[in-house]
């Protein structure tokens, strides 16, 4: 169990954060209170030109100074601050947030079609593999990752989201089962441009995870989730497939269904589970992927969690509750709930 | 006597059934429940067959659970699992339903107008006296009822392309029958399940529930009985015999 919540304005109009926090909370039933977090896009347009990079940090002596010295090797920091947090109750600020508005220095780096992002995700997984008492889980441009341990009330409270805004929100509510709870391991899971908030458990982690460090991923939170969002960064972002075809990679259809096809189809799918198998994703799922540009919401093969979906105006909703959405927005015009591994996708267009 | 009503504005489900008890205890027969949004558990094992709760707004999953006779009608959608358990009593719903509508259902009935999720009717049984009965009136998705024991699930498939949209139809069905309006193509079945046809008692049967279909949601009855209609049942009482263990 988990609960899970997402909407996207099409036209890219600001939301704060109070309706999601409430949205969310409705859903305490679905987390146990040691995990819950926020995703905004558009969140620091001051700073949209550089990586918004939020860390962890045990201690600010030395896990900061060998992040900080490693980023100034690797760049310019235009501005870095602690996020602000407002403690309170059983709140305590077991790590400390910071973030950093970071632009690399291309010219240190070989040449590759996304030079950015390749020191952006090379100097993430030092950080997180190399040094203690620091981790990075927030990287993307203008989008911001709020999580730790506690109720969705109270990391929301914690954080102050309802002072963030932002066109594409996402917000999750934990309830772990495999591994222990703590900050890292709370949704959303963020990397560049991809956020991903989960419900369920990806039981081909395993596979999922080799086939990830075969092309230089690490995974260092200690939960499934984590593979979603590198998954969704390796079709989505360096093989550009389309959020349709990258959520028919993840949960492709049975080999009975392809069969069925019409010729085309038959040969595309055929193809994609040959060339993704070991992306394929195994396990009860509900997921939303978020880039800046699009939310993708859906569910495993055979649909062994909840996923609703709904419209209002510019804006789609994706979430594991009707209810959750109308607090966010009590006239909803459109309200369905998809099929297994059928991908929900609102676009943004501006 | 006067109906009691609450408002259920941003109130947690636990003090709303707490004052849902308190008000039976009292011998109140009507409640009515107004700004329902997201409360789950709503009328969790109450007791008794004169008591009507009427629901305005969407609550949350497991609506009516172990509920042992009254009767609850919802002016809106309902989460996952209504009529979860249920014993006795009857669930009427003005909208569509999640997944795993009416799971365990013991004895009384459940209405859903419009559609329902996945696994709607899963695991339903019945004994002696008891059998439980989920009529929807839309579609529902794949895996209906799914490890079937006992009990009738009937799916009409009104305004829909197709009552079922999806496919493991049965599956695991060990007891129990299935009625869907309309021809089912044989791969739609699940595992254990197998088709045939209506007998007159099926269709006696059946009838019954159509009329309460159309008198709960106002429907035409001629349309709904001239229809051809699938029975769906158990090909074994054991479809997973030798699956998991050998003897």
């Amino acid at each position: 169990m988990c609960g899970i919540i997402s909407v996207i304005d099409r036209l890219g109009n600001s939301m704060d954060g109070e309706a999601i926090k409430k949205a969310l909370s409705l859903m305490d039933e679905r987390g146990s209170g040691e995990g819950a977090g926020y995703a905004v896009y558009g969140a620091y347009p001051d700073f949209a030109d550089y990586y918004a990079l939020h860390v962890f940090y045990d201690n600010l002596v030395e896990p900061k100074v060998a992040v900080e010295e490693l980023l100034e090797k690797w760049g310019k920091i235009e501005h870095s601050e602690e996020i602000p947090t407002y403690s309170s109750g059983r709140m305590l600020k077991k790590h400390i947030p910071w973030r950093y508005f970071f632009k690399p220095d291309t010219s240190l780096f070989a040449n590759s079609e996304s030079q950015e992002e390749d020191i952006i995700i090379s100097l993430i997984i030092k950080i997180n593999t190399m040094i203690n008492g620091a981790l990075v889980y927030s990287s993307g441009k203008n989008i911001g990752v709020f999580k730790a341990s506690g109720w969705p009330e109270e990391v929301a409270d914690f954080y102050r989201i309802q002072d963030y805004e932002g066109y594409l929100w996402l917000a999750h509510n934990r309830y772990p089962t495999n591994t222990s709870g703590w900050w890292g391991g709370a949704h959303p899971f963020n990397l560049l441009d991809w956020s991903v908030i989960h419900n369920g458990e990806i039981t081909s982690y395993g596979t999922n995870k080799r086939y990830l460090e075969s092309f230089g991923y690490k995974c260092t939170m200690l939960t499934d989730t984590e593979v979603v969002a590198y998954l969704a960064d390796l079709l989505g972002r360096r093989h550009e497939l389309p959020p349709e075809m990258m959520v028919k990679a993840l949960a492709p259809p049975f080999w009975d269904e392809i069969d069925e096809m019409p010729e085309k189809d038959r040969n595309l799918y055929t193809a994609m589970r040959m060339a993704y198998g070991p992306a394929m994703m195994n396990g009860p799922f509900a997921i939303v992927v978020a880039r800046p540009d699009y939310i993708a919401g859906f569910t495993d093969r055979i649909k062994l969690r909840p996923m609703v979906a709904a419209e209002a105006e510019d804006r789609l909703y994706i979430s594991s509750e009707e209810a959750a959405i109308r607090v966010m927005e009590p006239n909803l015009e459109n309200i369905w709930m998809p099929d297994a591994g059928e991908p929900v996708i609102g676009r943004l267009r501006r | 006597m006067e109906p009691v009503t609450i408002d259920a504005k941003n109130l947690h489900y636990t003090p709303l059934n707490i004052r849902i008890r308190e008000l039976i205890a009292e011998g109140k027969k009507k409640i009515i429940l107004n700004n329902i949004c997201g409360q789950r558990f709503i009328g969790n094992g109450i007791r008794g067959g004169d008591v009507e709760i009427t629901v305005n707004g969407v609550p949350g999953g497991d609506l009516g659970m172990f509920m042992c006779g009254p009767t609850i009608i919802v002016h809106g959608n309902c989460d996952h699992a209504p009529g979860n358990t249920m014993d006795s009593g009857k669930i009427v719903i003005h909208g569509s339903a999640g997944d795993a509508t009416a799971h365990s259902m013991r004895g009384g009935e459940v209405f859903v107008k419009c559609d329902i999720g996945y696994r709607g009717g899963i695991h339903m049984k019945e004994y002696s006296e008891k059998r439980p009965v989920l009529v929807v009136g839309g579609k529902a998705g794949s895996f209906s009822g799914e490890y079937m024991a006992g009990g009738l699930l009937i799916i009409l498939g009104i305004n829909r392309e197709a009552p079922v949209k999806g496919k493991g139809i049965g599956s695991g069905i060990h007891g129990g029958k299935i009625i869907i309006r309309g021809d089912i193509d044989e791969k739609l079945l699940g595992i254990g399940a197998k088709k045939e046809q209506l007998t007159e008692d099926d269709r006696k049967d059946l009838e019954k529930y159509l009329k309460e279909y159309c008198r709960l949601f106002d429907y035409d009855y001629i349309e709904l009985s001239e229809s051809v209609y699938t029975k769906i049942v158990p090909a074994s009482a054991r479809p997973f015999a030798g699956k998991y263990c050998w003897e």
